[in-house]
């Protein structure tokens, strides 16, 4: 899996994603500059991984996403390649319109940074099918607008075609307003594009990838996409 | 030229953030408040005409200073 790492000046968990995408395939991933107007050839993945792009000036990752890098990020999903957004790198892919909605201030006004329960909605998806349906992984989340937020028709179309991957939930898989972190909709913490190539979610997976870091959770996740990928090529 | 473009939250969407503000202006024991939404407000200098100018406004309100998922905008040149 040759996979893309983007970095936006704010930006501090590029290196977290790295180390956790070198891991899972064994191939070192490139970073890329959000000044490039090109990915590197052959790219399989792009990550936009999180942190604070451009100090959440204006909205969360709306000024990342008008970077140059992003029109090759557009062009690279509409090819059909793989793109996942973790935390600020979710709020980029929706303000780059390549997911439907916006991520809100968290309902209750904190930062919120510990491991939460997020329950996997399906597992025939590039990215879940490192788990099974209706696991519940331990991942940790780190942000102040996590809180998912789009139309009623938008959050019908996402309910109705099965795209919400990712919820929040109690450590048994429970999903409801005391174990909703943000006050998401519908406990959303995961998303994916009407083609089913480019998910957003706000917990780390990356950050749950070996045993040194107490929970190896996150690491399915990214399993799933070398299996998806070995099996396509 | 001086313009000035007012964003603003569309109605039902939650604004915790204003929120919090009014009952910060409630227990300061100022009465009469309603509600508050908090919004923002962006002072720009342009060069060249009028049209124009209301253009490149418009452009800028849609393409980067407001997310019209969840904000409305107005535009207004001040001369």
């Amino acid at each position: 899996m040759k996979s893309a790492v983007l970095v936006f000046p704010g930006i501090n968990r590029e290196r977290d994603m790295a180390r956790a995408l070198r891991l899972v395939s064994g191939r070192e991933p490139a970073m890329v500059w959000h000044a490039e107007t090109s990915l590197p050839e052959g790219t399989d993945l792009v990550v936009a991984p999180g942190g604070f792009s451009y100090g959440d000036y204006l909205r969360c990752g709306a000024i990342a996403a008008r970077s140059p890098v992003m029109n090759a990020v557009r062009a690279f999903a509409s090819d059909g390649g793989l793109v996942l957004g973790v935390c600020n790198g979710f709020q980029i892919l929706c303000e780059s319109e390549l997911l439907p909605g916006i991520l809100m201030r968290n309902a209750r006004l904190k930062f919120i940074c510990h491991d939460v329960h997020v329950r996997v909605e399906r597992s025939d998806t590039p990215f879940t099918r490192g788990y099974n349906a209706g696991q519940v992984i331990r991942v940790p989340v780190a942000h102040g607008e996590g809180n998912y937020a789009a139309d009623e028709d938008t959050i019908r179309r996402l309910e109705g075609e099965g795209r919400v991957l990712y919820r929040y939930c109690s450590p048994s898989g429970e999903v409801g307003d005391t174990h909703n972190i943000n006050g998401a909709a519908q406990s959303i913490a995961g998303i994916i594009n009407e083609r089913g190539n480019v998910l957003g979610m706000m917990p780390h997976p990356e950050n749950h990838v070996e045993d040194i870091m107490g929970c190896t959770d996150g690491r399915g996740l990214f399993a799933g996409l070398v299996a998806h990928l070995g099996r396509a090529a | 030229m001086k313009a000035r473009v007012t964003v603003t939250l569309k109605t039902g969407v939650l604004d915790p953030q204003g929120k919090a503000i009014e009952g910060a202006l409630k227990s300061l024991g100022i009465e009469g408040i309603a509600s508050v939404r908090q919004g923002k407000v962006f002072d720009i200098e342009l060069a060249g005409d009028k049209t124009k100018a209301e253009a490149a406004l418009k452009a800028a309100a849609d393409k980067l200073l407001a997310n019209t998922v969840i904000e409305n905008y107005r535009v207004e040149v001040l001369g």
